[in-house]
């Protein structure tokens, strides 16, 4: 495969996260109209300056973006809608930075968000995709913890990773968590409090699972130029990669999409796993990092539980992982839960995370996973973001 | 082992009844076909035509060569537990009154990974045995069991909801005076049927069967499926506790229209075979539907017998065919009308019987009134849908799939003339 | 007093005594049996049409089916082939004069208590003569059994060569038509005939000599035991179906007390 062209002279700016409310009575158009709002106005821009428009969300129904442009008052010459869940930011980012590049657009807002009603998951799940329709849901009707306890299962059997293992990387989440004051959780979690839990789907309990919520996340795509021309903090891309059904002959998903490509990610990015300041996976459980960890090169196959054993996942240590408190801390606010590691990077490498700022964070590895389709996640992306502009 | 099921205690009458719960029902049309395997018992995959691949699941193209054409294949059972999970927490109502719940995934000899419920029995990574099962919402679901049956593995309470297993159960059989009750009677006991009620019709008339029925302590009651009264009386006193009910009222004549020239015995075969099924669907089908999920002697079946010429008209019984046409239909509107309830319509397609008089001259093979009752008690162990008893029935059967108006073709023969 | 002033006067004031002759129809009363091949006898049936609901809210009707010859019933000369010819043999063409008459009331029921296939003889009419009189012309004969007291299994009494029940011998009915030019002839139990009356030559000797010279018959009667041996009137009026070979009845008796 040949190395992708660069991404250079494009940026990304204006992160904005709203507060997380586990239940709202409000719909997907107002979370989303909310972050879409806060990044435009850290920007200095006009809802009419803006041109190109992406989002991300599973609670539109009836609507998709193009109702979203009338709903909001927007006019732009491009538009995507990018349905693929816990991997849509990364997927957004390379489409938005390639029109940015070709000049189809000049400000692309990336936008994700969801509404949480008291029965929206439920009724998310039973019309999530054919094959779960088909194939997995009447057996249990688990969900995605049911899924993913299959996955997790068969992990710690090939592997030998254990419940502690897992424990560590959400304890270190919590600890974040508490740094930001917009994620749900706000009590401290202990290892005992995470391996004496209440068991959801063996082997995945309380602490394993994310809190469906609703919320939103955006940030806006532009050229460098104008970035610097609006006196911008802004992140640039060093690389990124997607794929899709990867490995669909293996009989249970031990590994993404991510062997597939990681070699162009970090050829393109330059750099290497041991570059990284900071990472964020994508943790709807604590098994899926593990295996990003692993297929993003940070250590070999089956090895994440090791590899993280001796590390400080906390914003403070040695490996700052998912800084803000990923989803597993923060809340997963629907389609918004594949934009929060990315939304969070853009802050740490820009400087502007606060609480949870990584000291003189440079480099970010921004993972994604999504769509469990039937028995496995189908999406997944990278992307590598540098500082370009500090605040 | 599985821990052996108990005989439920009596019913708290302060209680309320559980309402019916289901899992989810809805499948794409490419799935059904899964449903329609496991309706007669079969285990079957979708097969591409062109390249041979095997998949799961049910496509509308092969993943391998994106060819449209397939067809399902019954499948060799084995496969091997990959991973499993128990579900304890479930936004499912029917899952979350019944947790936990075991389901794993299986690697298939065949070939592809599937999802399927996993008995209690089953050793962490061991080998299974795969069955398609109709479940609650009366779609194909897969059930893994343990390779070599486990003892009284049937009593799990998986088996439970993917069976109507007679065991424990208090059963209705509609005519005491047809002549398979009394072996039919003995093989629900045989299957640890908690009890049998037989309605006896027009007990001013003697017959054969009621001595066997007496020594079997079948409780015999008045009810006659042509008597709308007498099924709501028969109701009204055990329709709380039928849990199955089988319908073994047939009326029978030979001949066809011209044949008969009145219409009095097709009146006759109308108002028992189609009219009575519907009298006892009026009467005790609310109740049952009420109470499927009722415990371990929940409501789970409901059973008919009909002839096969229900599937294509056969002469010499051209207007009894068509009444059992007529049945044959309303207990595809039974099952559309028990569906929400989870109530499951088991139609038993049988053959000419040995037991019939009316069936004394036709040759063999016939169905034997044993074979009857053994078909009938498999089919609810295994919560079949269809069940299509004797060489007779099995050969329409296979006849009407490949193409019914051969099949048509070939039972209205006119005969050879000069 | 005009005769009907004083019958009626003799109903209202209880010298007359109307007695119900007639079973309940019932979806559960027996009916006759034949080999299965033949055509068969419909059972009584009844089916709501509504019951003050949503099918009609105010009121209460029902639609009933059954044969002519079900319950308590009248055979008409058409019912049999021997009546096949006989004019005005149908129901509606009946006479309704011929539908009231005088009764004699023939006590067999200590015979029948005895012998499930009592047999009414010529001697045993004779006798009866000897006590009460020759039997009248015109008048209805009636052959009591107290067979209706029976229930169950018990009334048709099947067993593995067929019904077991009393009946008159066919020269009894020959007697009763021919000597006495009955108006007709009528049982307890589901026919004219004995349960064995197929056995006789000819076959059904009482359908077959009653309908044969234009007689009637009566079936399923209730309670003769309530009847004198004569001076009783009988109505017994058959619904008026075209070409009927017979009906269900509502038979009365008219009981002077003297």
């Amino acid at each position: 495969m040949a190395r992708p062209a660069s991404y250079e002279g494009v940026v990304l700016t204006a992160p904005f996260s709203t507060a997380y409310q586990r239940y709202s009575q409000d719909t997907a158009h107002f979370w989303i109209a909310t972050a879409l709002r806060g990044a435009l106005r850290s920007a200095g821009l006009k809802p009419a300056e803006l041109d190109g428009f992406s989002v991300s969300s599973f609670t539109l129904f009836p609507d998709t973006a193009v109702g979203l442009t009338q709903h909001l008052g927007l006019t732009p010459r491009w538009l995507d809608h990018i349905p693929m869940g816990g991997a849509s930011a990364g997927v957004a980012v390379r489409r938005a930075a390639r029109a940015i590049q070709a000049g189809d657009a000049d400000y692309i807002a990336c936008v994700a968000g969801d509404t949480n009603h008291i029965d929206s998951f439920r009724q998310l799940l039973s019309s999530f995709s054919r094959f779960a329709m088909d194939a997995s849901y009447p057996y249990g009707y688990g969900g995605p913890n049911a899924s993913f306890a299959l996955l997790t299962d068969r992990y710690m059997h090939e592997y030998g990773a254990t419940r502690s293992d897992f424990g560590r990387i959400c304890v270190a989440q919590r600890a974040n968590a508490l740094k930001n004051p917009n994620a749900v959780m706000k009590k401290p979690l202990t290892l005992d409090q995470y391996l004496s839990a209440r068991p959801i789907a063996d082997p995945i309990a309380l602490f394993d699972c994310v809190m469906p919520c609703a919320g939103a996340e955006a940030f806006l795509v532009m050229s460098q130029d104008s970035a610097e021309k609006r006196g911008l903090p802004y992140a640039t891309l060093s690389a990124a990669i997607e794929r899709h059904n990867a490995h669909p002959d293996d009989p249970i998903q031990l590994r993404g999409g991510w062997t597939l490509d990681v070699d162009t990610l970090w050829d393109q990015a330059g750099c290497g796993p041991q570059d990284m300041d900071l990472v964020q996976t994508y943790d709807d459980y604590p098994v899926i990092s593990m295996m990003q960890i692993e297929d993003l090169g940070f250590c070999a196959k089956g090895r994440a539980a090791d590899f993280l054993r001796d590390k400080d996942m906390t914003t403070t240590g040695d490996f700052p992982h998912n800084t803000s408190g990923g989803q597993l801390s923060g809340g997963q606010a629907g389609a918004a839960g594949g934009f929060i590691g990315m939304v969070e990077a853009i802050r740490q490498v820009t400087g502007q995370a606060n609480d949870t700022q990584v000291p003189d964070a440079k480099r970010a590895l921004v993972s994604g996973f999504g769509m469990i389709n039937f028995d496995r996640g189908l999406c997944s992306s990278a992307t590598v973001l540098e500082t370009g502009m500090r605040a | 082992m599985t821990t052996p099921l108990q005989p439920p205690p009596k019913k708290d009458p302060q209680k309320r009844s559980t309402a019916p719960t289901r899992p989810p029902e809805m499948r794409s049309r490419a799935a059904m076909h899964l449903t329609a395997a496991a309706a007669e018992g079969r285990f079957a995959l979708q097969c591409c035509l062109e390249c041979g691949a095997v998949q799961y699941p049910p496509r509308d193209a092969c993943s391998s060569c994106l060819s449209t054409d397939f067809e399902w294949r019954d499948m060799p059972p084995g496969g091997t537990l990959l991973a499993e999970t128990t579900v304890h927490a479930s936004p499912r109502l029917f899952y979350r009154e019944r947790m936990p719940w075991r389901a794993g995934t299986v690697q298939l000899d065949a070939g592809p990974t599937v999802l399927a419920h996993i008995h209690e029995d089953i050793a962490a990574h061991g080998r299974v045995r795969i069955e398609a099962r109709l479940d609650q919402a009366g779609q194909g679901v897969l059930l893994a069991l343990p390779e070599t049956p486990t003892p009284h593995q049937e009593d799990a309470p998986l088996m439970r909801a993917l069976s109507a297993d007679p065991k424990h159960r208090r059963i209705l059989i509609t005519d005491a005076r047809s002549p398979h009750t009394p072996a039919l009677a003995k093989a629900l006991q045989d299957a640890g049927a908690a009890m049998i009620f037989a309605g006896e019709p027009e007990s001013w008339r003697p017959y054969p069967g009621r001595a066997a029925l007496d020594a079997l302590g079948v409780e015999v009651l008045p009810m006659d499926v042509t008597d709308t009264a007498s099924v709501q009386k028969l109701a009204g006193e055990i329709g709380g506790k039928t849990d199955i009910l089988i319908n073994t009222a047939q009326m029978l004549r030979p001949g066809g229209v011209l044949e008969r020239g009145d219409t009095a015995f097709a009146r006759d075969e109308i108002e028992v075979n189609y009219l009575g099924l519907m009298r006892l669907a009026q009467a005790f089908g609310p109740g049952m539907c009420a109470r499927v999920s009722d415990g371990v002697n929940s409501a789970a079946a409901w059973v008919n017998l009909l002839s096969v010429s229900a599937m294509t008209n056969a002469q010499p019984f051209g207007v009894h065919s068509a009444s059992q046409a007529g049945a044959y239909s309303l207990s595809q509107s039974l099952r559309a009308e028990f569906r929400p309830s989870g109530l499951r319509v088991m139609n038993l397609f049988f053959g000419p019987t040995e037991a019939d008089d009316w069936y004394q001259p036709l040759p063999p093979p016939k169905v034997t009134t044993n074979a009857l009752a053994r078909a009938v008690v498999d089919g609810l162990q295994r919560g079949l849908e269809d069940v299509w008893c004797g060489d007779i029935a099995q050969d329409i059967r296979e006849r009407f799939r490949r193409d019914p108006k051969v099949l048509e073709r070939e039972m209205t023969m006119g005969g050879d003339g000069p | 007093m005009s005769p009907l002033a004083s019958f009626a006067a003799g109903i209202a004031s209880g010298t007359i005594r109307v007695v119900d002759l007639t079973h309940t129809l019932d979806p559960d009363f027996p009916v006759i049996i034949l080999p299965p091949e033949f055509g068969q006898c419909a059972r009584f049936r009844m089916e709501e049409i509504s019951a003050y609901d949503h099918r009609g809210p105010a009121w209460k009707w029902h639609n009933i089916s059954m044969s002519e010859h079900t319950g308590t019933h009248f055979d008409a000369p058409s019912h049999w082939i021997s009546g096949r010819d006989v004019p005005n043999g149908s129901v509606d063409e009946i006479d309704p004069a011929a539908f009231v008459g005088p009764v004699c009331v023939i006590d067999c029921s200590d015979g029948a208590a005895q012998d499930d296939d009592f047999e009414l003889t010529v001697d045993g009419i004779t006798a009866w003569e000897q006590e009460y009189g020759r039997i009248p012309t015109a008048a209805w004969v009636l052959m009591r059994t107290d067979w209706s007291k029976r229930r169950g299994a018990a009334y048709l009494n099947m067993r593995e060569d067929g019904p077991h029940s009393p009946g008159p011998t066919p020269d009894a009915i020959r007697f009763l038509i021919e000597q006495r030019d009955i108006r007709g002839f009528g049982t307890e139990t589901v026919g004219t005939d004995a349960g064995q009356g197929s056995h006789y030559t000819p076959p059904y000797p009482a359908h077959y000599y009653l309908h044969g010279a234009g007689k009637y018959g009566l079936q399923c009667l209730n309670a003769l035991d309530e009847l004198p041996a004569t001076g009783a009137v009988l109505v017994a009026a058959p619904l008026k179906i075209k070409n009927g070979t017979g009906s269900p009845l509502r038979v009365l008796a008219l009981v002077e007390d003297t």
